[in-house]
């Protein structure tokens, strides 16, 4: 038995929500809640024996039904994908017992239990899949999923900002596969494995990695192709945009580093690293300003996501130059998806709980919040103290390598742009953090609508995502050694 | 697991272990959390007492005791040496006498969960500051001390609080940028900087990387020089008087700003050791240390408010250290380290007394003080001889101190300047600090202060009277025992000789 799952972990690491589903959406009703509570239990063992025995064997590789490619369908994980998923799985778990509360008795939510199922089933395929097509088809999956819930509550300004968010997505997509088409045509493959061996700088496949890149920059909202996220991730219920800011986003990164470190590097289209790095230097300064002077706590949170996926980009120019920099860098960039994804879907419960409660998120409504839901409020801090990237978390261990990287290769002014980040995002997570320790009513009105006491399952996933986050910070190390397992050879840290 | 490793762990593990159990324990249930810091506060002052038995018998021996777990390339340490137990010992001591004020302090006060429990986690970060093994555990603590302070000085919520965080984390959030960014480079140049007496870094460093080695000593002092409040960056301190008195108390005058004269200690003598002299960094540091002395005292003079004057005192009086640390004698260095025990217990008393000025007759300003030691004269009599010690009167603690300090200038060279600043902060310390004492023993009192205090109660609440008089006690001791073994001069004395062996 034993021996069985172990053979077949990456397909049942997908299988189990995959199956969850649709049973929560035939048998519905009271049923869909337990079904998906169960799914995201039974992943958790998966995951981590999917990390350790990657971590014991180098990387798994595994042909679905015994086909193999390029007919058949291959499923492969090496230490990145393991990571992500271990992350997905972790904040899945969270977010599932959060909207256990959340959605305890909304009957009109009740599509978010097979929607967010299949999202997640579909997030475990993408960081599995190993060809550029299938990374495609997941791609969609996940994002009709994420469209789907963004809509769900059938609010005006949600199904706004659900198509707007569906066309960025469909555009994006268009943009990816005309990319994978092109590189069909250029290299005669679209196995990953494959590709790395064929690819060259001729113009086509320099012409289909731009196309691809638009697209996926596209569906990671890097600046300035940020616009529809702040709408979108705000506007769904709560655990969703939890899910959109910690999880989805990082499924089109997790293509981009595929395509610029695995598959190819940066010098294969000379200046792509650089402007990769500035547009993520420029989301970081214009997400921060931003969230600065937002009136909503989850706008705030939203465009704190703008600016720390900014971060995601400093990876590039870090990494072009291989060597020690380059492993330094690869660590620092994982290690930054892995604890912004805690700690943002951290962020984006405890403002969803807020919301709950008081019917608004109006910050300047927020004071005293520490004395009315202490629970949250430190949920709230104790996740801003990764975003501010300060020790101990995750954040911080992820800048130390960053930072670390750049005075390595000599390119400082990325320091300073890490540096200079954190200080930003103080200051927009201390304008809130001070009010929550400020006195109650700044505005008079909010003091009478309080819907009581959230569950608990709410205030107490918040929390737990936030202290996973900083736990990272000083327990990080197995995670740090999951993340160099098998890594392309550019970021192995051997050679120039 | 030794007997060591486990003191030291819950030394450091303890504090942290109470501010979970308070945090849960939750607003209501006062009798429980007290109970559960005291003993908490109890079990760490054994823990770092065992700590410094344990670096007490290894003086001279083999190996100190230590523990780590693996984080990137450098790992998360902790270790038991003689100039870290000085600084564990001194916080961890000093908190279980701050317990039982705080509780006594704070017994009307709202929110007191939230406060007992941020509490306990800066003091647990200052345990940990002390025992860090090497520069990344330090910085790892220092920064948790930062985050940890802010809901601590803002805790009233009042706009002024408000304030006074926003001004406390204006200068902190920069300052801990610029020491992330010289750790970071540090440990690039030099692989991981471990702490080690007489200095870390190959000496070799000096002529390869001269310049990077004196920017990132540049950043590190910035780093660590808010903390330590270091002119020009001193503002802070006065802005966070806005705090709870056992906030100002234990933290402003003891564990916050002694982790930053502590660190640059740790950085000057453990870390760049000879490098700092062969790269002509100390003169500066002194000379910024000498005129803090004196910018602070004289800034002292012009307060009217009772607590920001003796913050700017605090200022001053921090720069001592500073000056010991940067002065490479032996004796100086002594002096500086043992300034750093006998400056906390006296200046702990002063703000001891601050606080229950404050709730037993609400006076907060020197002018009010007129008759005060009639109405209170346990603690106005601590106060006074905790100001005595300050100015140097001996035989109380700062006496020995500032001899040290003297000396060892002397021997360091430097003798006529540093002589001459000690001399004049003396006279201004009697200048800020005999006007309060004649105010309240010579002036006539208010006519409700004349009969003394309310017959059939002491002058106050028992738990911040009796606070008040053990520290006053200690400081006293500190100074009157310097000569015996195991007293914070005489430890200062055998650790300033380990840590010039050059």
């Amino acid at each position: 038995m034993a021996e069985w799952v172990t053979t077949h972990l990456p397909a049942l690491v997908i299988l189990v929500p995959l199956t969850a589903a649709p049973l929560a959406f035939l048998l519905g009703g009271t049923l869909a809640r337990p079904i998906a509570l169960l799914s995201a239990l039974l992943s958790q063992p998966l995951a981590l024996a999917l990390a350790f025995t990657v971590s014991a064997e180098g990387g798994v590789r595994y042909e679905i039904g015994g086909w193999g490619g390029p007919l058949g369908i291959d499923l492969v994980a090496d230490g990145l994908a393991a990571t992500l998923i271990l992350v997905a799985t972790v904040v899945g778990l969270g977010v599932t017992v959060y909207a256990w509360g959340y959605f305890a008795d909304r009957e009109r939510y009740r599509y978010f239990w097979p929607l967010w199922l299949f999202l997640w089933a579909s997030l475990y395929a993408l960081f599995l899949s190993g060809d550029l097509f299938n990374l495609y088809v997941c791609l969609e999956l996940v994002s009709m999923a994420a469209v789907a819930l963004v809509g769900l509550s059938l609010r005006r300004d949600a199904l706004l900002a659900a198509m707007r968010y569906m066309l960025a997505a469909i555009l994006g997509s268009l943009f990816y596969l005309l990319g994978v088409a092109l590189v069909y045509a250029a290299f005669g493959s679209i196995d990953i494995a494959t590709v790395r061996e064929a690819v060259r700088a001729d113009v086509t496949g320099q012409a289909a990695f731009a196309l691809m890149t638009v697209g996926l920059m596209l569906k990671t909202a890097l600046f300035p192709l940020h616009f529809w996220l702040p709408p979108a991730h705000s506007n769904a219920p709560s655990p969703v945009s939890a899910v959109l800011s910690a999880l989805v986003v990082k499924g089109s990164f997790y293509i981009l580093v595929r395509m610029w470190v695995d598959v190819a590097d940066p010098s294969f289209v000379p200046g792509s690293a650089a402007l990769l790095g500035v547009l993520g230097a420029s989301a970081i300064v214009w997400g921060s300003v931003q969230a600065m002077r937002q009136e909503r706590l989850k706008m705030l949170v939203a465009y704190s996501t703008v600016a720390q996926i900014g971060y995601l980009f400093l990876l590039f120019p870090l990494v072009a130059g291989g060597g020690a920099a380059a492993a330094d860098a690869w660590v620092g960039g994982m290690f930054h998806a892995a604890s912004h994804a805690l700690a943002k879907a951290a962020m984006f419960l405890a403002a969803g709980t807020v919301l709950a409660r008081f019917g608004h998120d109006r910050i300047a409504g927020l004071g005293g919040l520490s004395r009315r839901a202490p629970v949250t409020a430190m949920a709230f801090a104790l996740a801003g103290v990764t975003m501010m990237g300060l020790p101990p978390s995750g954040g911080f261990v992820a800048k130390w390598q960053m930072i670390r990287a750049a005075l390595e290769s000599g390119a400082w002014w990325w320091a300073v742009v890490v540096v200079a980040g954190g200080l930003l995002a103080a200051v927009y997570i201390f304008r809130v953090v001070a009010l929550f320790l400020g006195r109650e009513g700044a505005e008079g009105e909010d003091a009478d609508v309080d819907a009581g006491r959230s569950p608990a399952t709410m205030e107490w996933a918040t929390l737990a995502l936030a202290l996973a986050a900083l736990a990272l910070g000083v327990l990080g190390q197995p995670l740090v050694e999951l993340i160099g397992v098998g890594a392309p050879a550019l970021v192995a840290g051997v050679g120039p | 697991m030794s007997w060591e490793l486990t003191a030291l762990l819950v030394a450091v593990g303890t504090p942290f272990a109470v501010a979970a159990a308070v945090f849960a324990i939750g607003e209501r249930r006062h009798t429980l959390r007290g109970a559960t810091n005291l003993a908490g506060a109890a079990l760490t002052a054994g823990a770092v007492v065992a700590c410094a038995v344990s670096a007490w018998q290894r003086f001279g021996g083999g190996p100190f005791a230590e523990g780590s777990i693996a984080l990137l390339d450098i790992g998360f340490g902790l270790r038991a040496d003689p100039l870290g137990v000085v600084f564990a010992v001194v916080a961890g001591v000093l908190w279980l006498v701050t317990t039982v004020y705080a509780i006594g302090y704070m017994s009307h006060a709202s929110d007191r969960a939230r406060f007992f429990g941020f509490f306990s986690i800066c003091v647990g970060s200052a345990i940990g500051i002390a025992l860090s093994a090497n520069l990344l555990t330090f910085f790892v603590f220092y920064e948790t001390l930062t985050l940890a302070t802010y809901p601590l000085v803002a805790h009233s919520g009042t706009p002024a609080a408000l304030r006074g965080g926003r001004t406390y984390l204006t200068y902190a959030l920069p300052a801990g940028a610029a020491l992330a960014v010289g750790v970071i480079w540090l440990n690039l140049i030099a692989g991981p900087v471990e702490f080690a007496a007489g200095g870390s870094l190959d000496p070799a460093l000096a002529s390869t990387h001269p310049g990077s080695l004196i920017v990132i000593f540049a950043l590190l002092m910035f780093g660590l020089g808010v903390k330590a409040a270091l002119f020009p960056v001193h503002g802070w301190l006065p802005a966070a008087m806005v705090a709870p008195a056992p906030v100002s108390s234990l933290l402003h005058a003891v564990a916050v700003v002694k982790a930053g004269v502590f660190g640059i200690a740790r950085v000057v003598l453990e870390v760049y050791g000879p490098i700092a002299h062969e790269l002509d960094l100390t003169p500066y540091l002194a000379a910024l240390a000498g005129f803090t002395i004196i910018y602070g005292s004289v800034r002292a003079l012009a307060q009217d408010d009772f607590k920001k004057r003796l913050a700017f005192s605090t200022i001053a009086q921090l720069s001592y250290i500073t000056l010991g640390v940067a002065l490479a004698s032996p004796i100086a260095i002594a002096g500086g380290i043992a300034h750093l025990a006998h400056h906390a217990a006296m200046k702990i008393t002063m703000f001891f007394t601050a606080g229950a000025v404050a709730e037993e007759v609400k006076a907060y300003r020197v002018s009010e003080f007129d008759g005060l030691g009639r109405r209170m004269p346990l603690t106005m009599g601590a106060f006074s001889l905790a100001a005595l010690g300050i100015v140097g009167v001996p035989p109380i603690a700062g006496f020995a101190s500032k001899w040290f300090l003297g000396i060892g200038a002397l021997d360091a060279g430097e003798g006529a300047w540093v002589i001459a600043v000690l001399g004049v902060s003396s006279v201004l310390n009697a200048a800020y600090f005999f006007p309060i004492m004649h105010r309240a023993w010579f002036r006539a009192p208010k006519a409700e202060w004349a009969a003394g205090p309310p017959p059939g109660s002491a002058e106050g609440d028992l738990r911040m009277v009796v606070p008040i008089l053990v520290t006053a006690l200690i400081g006293l001791v500190l100074g009157i025992a310097a000569g015996a073994d195991v007293s914070p001069a005489s430890w200062a004395l055998r650790i300033g000789m380990t840590e010039v062996p050059w």
